[in-house]
């Protein structure tokens, strides 16, 4: 696909590299062009152009990489597929995703990664990287095969949904992984105090009479790969931080040099437990919704660089999984149509970030951690691209959504930014 | 004035007035109650339908003599025998129910939040009878009656509750409907067994039992469920009883004739001992009459209001 986008307002990570720095030679002012040749960027050249897009009043960042969705294909499709999942993830301007392997069967060996990829690459509208298991059967007991996942096409690794176990098998499978450079992903939890608990234990749950899931289930298993991270110097990633204590914990650790990177979401830093009064499904997420002074954290957090990355953790979920009992619902939200206008709204529209701090939050950071060439305007690089209409808003209705998970916490909220346009290998992917 | 709303699902919804109509109410029924042909026809032509999902005594029994007393078709479904043995869901299942013209929906269920999920999808006027670890409404309208009734007031109060408040839905009534009203709830019981927000829900928080009592007009001791025993929240109920278990002594601490409450079933020797449930102090007994009456007042201020629409 050949293509030129001109008038373009590029958006660039906070930090850049030196093949960044090319493009950015080609033009100082304030817009430039960006010529795709058979769907990478390249130098100027005079066509012929299969499109060519005005991006006048957009602005254009690079491809959106969201480490973190779950596409319920294989098992669930009920909830969403590979399908659905990636035009959902096109609608919000992402032009990759990494989608995490509590499916049934779960992602655990090479030919589930090699299916997924397929189905991807046969439905799919943008990048699908699946994240490999880290136990078998996400079970905590051995190790699944990292390698020959790896070679099949996962990018990393996580036992998500769970802990990885116990701190000895966290310690095996970081050794372990390190051999095949792929990076693990802990969802931290400490179940035997969690023990069931199923929003913020505080104020709100006493009241609501919901059992609670203290915070500090979280922190001690943040503090667990932490030090294990240090003791083996290799590198650990702490999936959808939502407490203060974990954000603090990070900071001190990158300090020390510790290699461990973080991610958070957008409703851990727009919402509290106090959205579940009135047994609000929408609002039970995994790990729970906390209180202001944890969202007052996460924003520093993401402010400072202790959190290297904005993920969705994407889980759609059936109405009828939902639309009942609120102990009964499942835990989760969407978040691929709302996560970067959601962050803007209320990152870059109060002045606590700024759009290059987007850039680097949904583009670098995540191409770092799963080290693909993807994610920046790199010459010769596969040309993903996202442009983005900041000056119009748009009132979110659940129902209309793209997702076939209809369970998102913004309904009839109403963010600022809308996406024009989704380009993934130079192609138009989504076209509002 | 009218009940605000077309349910009564929790203390929380309702503001002093609402209460105090409540209890007012209430107190007419209760001579209704005394009466040798207890029969009113304010609910002629009604339907009332107990949905229990748990297990109950007074409160289903109660329920359902309140709707007989005053002419309403009442029907009585627990989840054996019924379609939610089959998979069925609430919803459906109260769906069902609503569409056969109930006017009185009444539910216990295990799950906090379960009364209010429903009362928005049905037609019906939804009366919790108990949700999880939510609201007792009905119980703690009954316990304030009572205090009412006995000491003749409600304002500025010393009412002093024992045991496993976390757990514990008349916990939460009592301390809504009792702040509401002006009166002020003292907790203790053991820690393990206390919310961890205990003092920010408007309660004063002791963990020294003897200073909850001390002077008290009320003393309310909660039920303890064995099975917390075994999940390791208290070690024993020899123990439990030592230091939380009401008792003659404990109770000397409080006023002379401070009432001794208990919403049922008690575990007679581990939260409360024999001598003191049977004593003279002890409205036990009481709280079941005054529960027939509250629920009475219920049905017939939330019918006034259905016909009033």
């Amino acid at each position: 696909m050949n293509a030129k986008i001109y008038n373009a307002h590029l958006i660039w990570p906070r930090e850049l590299s030196e093949k960044d720095q090319a493009i950015v030679k080609q033009d100082n002012k304030e817009t430039t062009e960006i010529y795709i040749k058979d769907g990478c960027f390249s130098e100027a050249y005079d066509g012929p152009f299969d499109y060519e897009i005005d991006a006048q009043g957009l602005v254009v960042f690079p491809g959106l990489i969201d480490c973190h969705v779950h596409l319920r294909e294989p098992g669930f499709e009920y909830k969403e597929d590979i399908a659905s999942g990636t035009r959902a993830a096109a609608a919000g301007g992402f032009t990759s995703v990494a989608c995490m392997p509590n499916t049934d069967p779960v992602c655990d060996n090479a030919s589930v990664v090699k299916f997924i990829k397929e189905r991807a690459a046969e439905v799919g509208v943008v990048n699908v990287w699946p994240i490999g298991a880290v136990t078998k059967g996400q079970k905590g007991e051995q190790l699944a095969e990292m390698g020959l996942m790896k070679e099949a096409g996962a990018v990393a690794l996580s036992d998500d949904g769970v802990s990885v176990k116990t701190a000895d098998m966290m310690r095996k499978a970081m050794v372990y992984a390190a051999d095949f450079d792929l990076t693990i992903i802990d969802h931290c939890e400490d179940a035997s105090i969690s023990n069931g608990g199923i929003m913020n234990e505080g104020l709100a749950s006493t009241q609501m009479g919901i059992k609670g899931s203290p915070s500090i289930a979280e922190d001690i298993t943040v503090m667990r790969d932490i030090l294990i991270a240090d003791y083996l110097d290799l590198p650990v990633h702490i999936a959808h931080v939502s407490t203060k204590r974990s954000v603090e914990q990070i900071r001190e650790a990158k300090a020390r040099g510790v290699k461990v990177t973080a991610e958070t979401c957008p409703q851990y830093f727009i919402f509290t437990d106090d959205n579940c009064r009135g047994y609000n499904t929408l609002f039970r997420a995994y790990p729970p919704l906390r209180r202001p002074e944890d969202v007052e954290a996460i924003i520093e957090g993401l402010q400072d660089g202790t959190l290297d990355m904005i993920v969705t953790d994407h889980a759609p979920h059936h109405e009828d999984e939902k639309d009942i009992e609120f102990s009964l619902a499942k835990n989760g939200m969407t978040g691929l149509e709302t996560a970067f206008s959601a962050s803007y709204t209320y990152l870059v529209k109060p002045g606590y970030l700024e759009l290059e701090d987007l850039a680097r939050l949904f583009c670098s950071a995540p191409e770092r951690l799963l080290k693909v060439e993807r994610g920046s305007f790199n010459l010769g690089t596969a040309a993903d691209l996202t442009l983005i209409d900041l000056e119009q808003s748009q009132t979110i209705d659940r129902f209309k959504m793209v997702s076939k998970g209809k369970n998102s916490p913004f309904h009839e909220m109403t963010l600022d930014s809308k996406i024009k346009y989704t380009i993934v290998d130079g192609e138009v992917v989504y076209d509002a | 004035m009218h009940l605000k709303s077309k349910d009564l699902l929790s203390i929380e919804q309702l503001s002093a007035e609402e209460i105090v109509m409540i209890l007012d109410s209430a107190k007419t029924m209760k001579k209704v109650l005394t009466q040798p042909t207890k029969k009113t026809s304010h609910l002629q032509g009604k339907s009332v339908v107990n949905l229990f999902f748990e297990n109950s005594t007074r409160t289903r029994l109660s329920f359902e003599m309140a709707a007989k007393y005053m002419g309403a078709a009442s029907v009585n479904i627990s989840s054996s025998g019924s379609s939610i043995n089959k998979g069925e869901t609430l919803l459906d299942t109260a769906v069902t129910i609503d569409m056969m013209s109930t006017d009185f929906l009444i539910m216990r269920h295990r799950e906090s939040g379960a009364a209010e999920f429903l009362a928005k999808r049905v037609s019906a006027s939804v009366i919790n009878a108990g949700d999880g670890m939510h609201e007792h409404p009905t119980q703690a309208l009954l316990d304030v009656f009572t205090m009412r009734d006995k000491l003749g007031h409600l304002d500025k109060l010393k009412v002093a509750i024992i045991g496993d408040c976390l757990h514990s839905r008349v916990f939460r009534s009592n301390l809504l409907a009792l702040t509401k009203l002006g009166s002020e709830v003292w907790v203790s019981g053991p820690a393990s067994l206390m919310p961890l927000d205990v003092k920010q829900t408007g309660a004063h928080y002791t963990r020294h039992v003897e200073e909850a009592i001390e002077g008290a007009d009320v003393v309310m001791s909660l039920r303890i469920q064995l099975e917390r025993m075994k999940c390791g929240l208290f070690p024993s109920v020899n123990e439990y009883f030592r230091y939380y278990g009401l008792d003659d002594n404990k109770i000397k601490l409080a006023k002379e004739n401070a009432l001794v409450m208990h919403p049922g079933p008690a575990n007679r020797g581990v939260e409360i001992n024999s001598a003191l449930y049977e004593s003279d102090q002890s409205v036990i007994s009481e709280q079941v009459t005054n529960g027939v009456a509250i629920r009475m007042a219920i049905l017939y201020l939330l019918n006034l209001r259905r016909n009033a629409l």
